[in-house]
């Protein structure tokens, strides 16, 4: 009997593309449960029409993803969407006419429907909108609640003098007090948006990409003395570079706090056998008196060119489709993402979504802070082997093998390479 | 008079063809487009492309990152190598001499060979986990301040560990054989010249082992080389501070993570002369020890 159930199951879906629906292919980096959700999301859109049909494919992680991508752009076999992730932006929004950006496809686009941190992220330099913000998230602290109260601890660090001041009596009750899962992301890029630095010449990137990065200066040299401080006096724990690695020793009870992603926050709420929050990401008061919004992580679609104008204008549809308020609402219950549309911001809120669930708030409230010169982004070639430069320079700092002052140095001069090499192939 | 003509058939042709044409579609052409973009300045979709000249090798060869992966690379190679023929060598001899339950020793140590390099990286680095691994919580308490995550010598030990755990299997049923393979009586001769067993082993055996020995050799420099790459994906990534990129590893880096085609095929030309020196060095100079 389930066997016969089966067989007709089958034989609906072979007939079902007999229909003259246009396909439209989706290729995405969304694994386990959120891969899940982009499946729902595709046949909630293939439900509401039946113009086109579109296809999700998953190519693996994000870098798999690009590569997919790029591969199949130059055999010309390329998908109508693909998912790149922040660090592949210059990469494909450098590459003119490999993608029409969303600004022109989309028929009544409004950049200013779009909540403020996200707008400009996978913009031009003039804010043209290239690629729709997706995934979107950005980097909280997590904070064990039975670990504060344990050490007498009211709550949360706004800031880092704040944090250096609890945490002697959090190693005292028995615990490390911070552990966090991506130092290039969180502990340099948002580090920058987060005080109002610049982090390269030309714009931050987005109006040349004849360029210099400027990591190498006196914050980011205080902070990681800072870091290594705390790493040697037992107040940091470093469980690895894996994401993975250290938030199991947040999950685990060893540290009491963890700078993870404000996507993070439906994984933890699954696994963590305890009471936990989310607070913004701590600033220094030295460099700041109040704090700037931070960036969007994550990935963006792109709708990729030399495709046929009826697929093209399924693409737009079904980008209509995905930033409608209910769509966007659903994508952040579901999965922790940010909703990436004020409308969708209102929904929720309307919804009474965050009185019960505060902690889903904090990301949003994070990214709408007051703006800054250079809060928008960062455009950056080559940035997947600059992030490689930074760990392997971070890793030094922290075995000791490099001073700080060495490390980054060697991290400019590494990243200026990348940076020119990547100019002189766009010429 | 007539002159003798042999009929030239296709059919030999015909045989080879399969072959052959594996190894122009799945070597010889990828080789030359290896060749061809190490030359090229490209942007990762390839709408612009410039002719660059040795540009690609001279920016990735003289990096530091470069120099840093090729040292890595033969220090890990010639550890492997050495490690994994040695055990395996000593095993097999003592297997060969097991009569009771022969066969379940063989197979147990034989196991290994069916683990694909990526799952024996999973398993070392579950094993080294700093939060559950038992091995990593063994290394501290016989008192090695044991952190592979931080230490460079660490992370090279962890690698070379599950490297050479992997391989010792393989090596281990080629050792056996070649055992097997030599003529009772040579032994028996040998046991009544000789009383000392290492004697006997360096002077009859291990000779007659020399074309199995070559062999192996061969092929655990190329399994060093390029098959520990999903060893090293799934274990260290190559941290800490670039400590055990390898060179195959940094390829795939650079080119399939980073989207440096030029500059990603620049180093896999390098790479592939690298290994063709090798083994035109051990064909040349090794191999003339060896008897067949």
């Amino acid at each position: 009997m389930k066997f016969l159930s089966m067989m007709t199951a089958g034989l609906v879906t072979v007939a079902a593309p007999v229909s003259a629906a246009t396909d439209i292919q989706f290729w995405h980096a969304m694994g386990g449960r959120l891969g899940e959700v982009v499946e729902e999301i595709a046949a909630k859109y293939n439900a509401s029409q039946d113009t086109y049909n579109l296809v999700p494919t998953y190519k693996g992680g994000y870098e798999d993803t690009m590569t997919a991508g790029i591969a199949a752009f130059r055999a010309k076999q390329q998908p109508n969407i693909i998912q790149i992730f922040d660090a592949g932006a210059a990469t494909i929004i450098n590459a003119k006419g490999a993608t029409i950006p969303v600004a022109e496809l989309m028929s009544d686009f409004n950049a200013e429907d779009y909540i403020e941190g996200v707008r400009n992220f996978y913009a031009d330099s003039d804010g043209n909108m290239i690629g729709m913000p997706f995934n979107s998230s950005t980097p909280l602290l997590y904070y064990n609640k039975d670990i504060l109260a344990k050490a007498g601890i009211e709550g949360p660090p706004a800031t880092w003098e704040e944090f250096e001041a609890m945490a002697p009596a959090i190693k005292e009750a028995g615990y490390q007090a911070l552990a966090q899962s991506h130092s290039p992301w969180i502990f340099s890029e948002n580090f920058h948006s987060r005080h109002n630095l610049q982090l390269a010449t030309g714009n931050n990137g987005y109006d040349s990409t004849d360029v210099e990065i400027l990591y190498n200066n006196d914050h980011m040299k205080m902070h990681w003395t800072k870091v290594k401080e705390w790493l040697d006096a037992d107040y940091y724990g470093f469980y690895g570079r894996g994401w993975g690695d250290n938030q199991d020793a947040f999950v685990q009870q060893k540290t009491a706090m963890w700078l993870g992603s404000s996507g993070s926050f439906g994984g933890l709420a699954s696994s963590a056998e305890f009471e936990f929050g989310a607070a913004e990401l701590p600033y220094w008061k030295s460099i700041t008196d109040e704090p700037y919004g931070t960036f969007i992580g994550g990935a963006a679609l792109f709708a990729m060119a030399g495709k046929p104008d009826e697929e093209n204008a399924g693409v737009a549809d079904f980008m209509e489709f995905l930033t409608s308020a209910e769509m966007q609402y659903f994508w952040h219950k579901e999965t922790g993402y940010v909703p990436i549309t004020n409308a969708a911001y209102e929904l929720a809120k309307s919804d009474g979504y965050y009185e019960s669930t505060p902690d889903a708030e904090v990301g949003i409230t994070q990214l709408t802070q007051r703006a800054g010169e250079w809060t928008k982004g960062y455009r950056l070639g080559f940035y997947v082997q600059i992030r490689e430069a930074m760990y392997k320079q971070y890793d030094n700092i922290f075995s000791g093998s490099s001073s700080v002052e060495d490390a980054f140095v060697a991290m400019e001069e590494e990243s200026n390479a990348l940076l020119d090499r990547f100019d002189a192939s766009m010429n | 008079m007539k002159r003798v003509q042999f009929e030239h058939s296709p059919i030999p042709y015909l045989f080879v063809a399969p072959q052959i044409i594996i190894i122009v579609v799945f070597f010889l052409w990828p080789a030359a487009q290896a060749v061809y973009q190490s030359f090229l300045l490209e942007d990762a979709f390839g709408l612009s492309s410039q002719f660059v000249w040795f540009r690609n090798y001279s920016d990735t060869i003289f990096s530091a990152a470069w120099l840093q992966a090729f040292w890595f690379t033969i220090i890990f190679s010639t550890l492997v190598t050495a490690l994994s023929l040695g055990l395996a060598l000593l095993l097999a001899v003592k297997a060969n001499e097991v009569i009771q339950g022969a066969s379940t020793y063989k197979t147990l140590l034989m196991w290994a060979y069916a683990i694909a390099p990526p799952v024996a990286g999973l398993m070392g680095n579950l094993m080294f986990n700093p939060l559950i691994g038992d091995l990593y919580g063994f290394m501290n308490a016989v008192g090695f301040d044991f952190d592979h995550k931080l230490d460079p010598y660490d992370a090279g030990f962890v690698v070379v560990l599950i490297s050479v755990w992997k391989q010792v299997s393989v090596n281990f049923i080629f050792f056996l054989s070649g055992l097997q393979g030599i003529p009772k009586s040579v032994n028996e001769a040998a046991l009544m010249d000789c009383k000392s067993p290492t004697r006997r082993f360096w002077t009859i055996t291990f000779p007659l082992l020399a074309p199995t020995t070559f062999f192996l050799m061969v092929i655990n420099i190329t399994y060093a080389f390029f098959e520990t790459f999903g060893i090293i994906d799934t274990t260290t990534q190559g941290a800490p501070g670039g400590a055990t990129t390898t060179l195959v590893f940094k390829v795939f880096q650079d080119g399939f993570r980073g989207a440096d085609i030029g500059g990603s095929s620049a180093q896999s030309v390098v790479l592939m002369l690298l290994v063709l020196a090798l083994t035109v060095i051990q064909f040349r100079f090794i191999e003339k020890k060896v008897h067949y």
